[in-house]
């Protein structure tokens, strides 16, 4: 999937404009533990978390992953979204919970790499 | 890549906005070497989780990265407290940070195991009071 159509899914808000669009994303990861990200996902290139901070695209970053989905309503600051465009990650925001949100992306044929 | 290429980085202490800074240059010193791409992520894994624990745990400290044609080596050495069990340290779940550094979605005991499940080789060296020095190393 690209990440527009990830957003149409998860009526989410694109925060960035710096990324690759034309990726096609076909698996995911969930988690609000960052090691346990770099411990257990292999090769996911999205990330779906409720945490916020700096380090969940430092994390991504690392982990070669091309997209970030905060859940639950939760809201990327400016100097994310500054990082983000740098490391040409993209960042979504929705508004569903992040069982809802990963559930909605597995229906779509998105899947977990690695477990 | 024939020559050694060397690096040093100092990191911070207790500044999450900068955190991973020294892994992202080596990573991005690697993508650009044309190191394989597992070998990259294994690489940067384990240095960001080090890197971390120095702004958590060691009050900051210092990155001496080397590459040669076969291997990367990454010194981080801080002056923090130390390590009082290693062993239980080595332990998944085994964490003394804090909360504040729960709320970062790190500090739950995933970042030494972490460390060796993705280094070939890692040399831990600490001494209470005395600080901690962290050798990884990943054959290309």
């Amino acid at each position: 999937m690209k990440i527009s159509e990830i957003a149409a899914v998860l009526n989410a808000e694109v925060y960035t404009v710096n990324h690759d669009e034309n990726a096609d994303i076909k698996s995911a990861c969930s988690a609000d533990l960052m090691s346990d990200v770099m411990a257990f996902s292999k090769e996911n290139a999205l990330l779906l978390t409720g945490l916020v901070n700096p380090q969940v695209i430092r994390t991504a970053e690392m982990m070669d992953m091309k997209a970030i989905i905060f859940v639950r309503g939760k809201k990327p600051q400016q100097a994310m979204i500054e990082l983000a465009e740098e490391k040409r990650i993209a960042l979504l925001a929705t508004d569903f919970p992040l069982f809802e949100a990963s559930g909605r992306l597995y229906q779509q044929g998105i899947r977990g790499h690695g477990y | 890549m024939g020559q050694v290429i060397i690096r040093d980085f100092e990191i911070p202490a207790n500044d999450f906005t900068v955190a991973g800074e020294a892994s992202s240059t080596v990573r991005k010193l690697l993508v650009q070497l044309g190191v394989a791409p597992d070998k990259i992520k294994r690489t940067a894994i384990a240095m960001y989780e080090a890197e971390i624990n120095a702004v958590i745990h060691g009050h900051g400290g210092k990155a001496h990265v080397e590459i040669s044609g076969d291997k990367i080596t990454i010194v981080i050495s801080d002056e923090g407290p130390g390590i009082e069990d290693l062993d239980l340290a080595m332990q998944e779940g085994y964490s003394t940070a804090p909360d504040s550094i729960r709320e970062m979605g790190f500090g739950a005991g995933m970042g030494l195991p972490n460390m060796k499940k993705h280094a070939d080789e890692l040399d831990i060296r600490t001494e209470k009071g005395k600080g901690t020095v962290v050798t990884i190393t990943v054959y290309f």
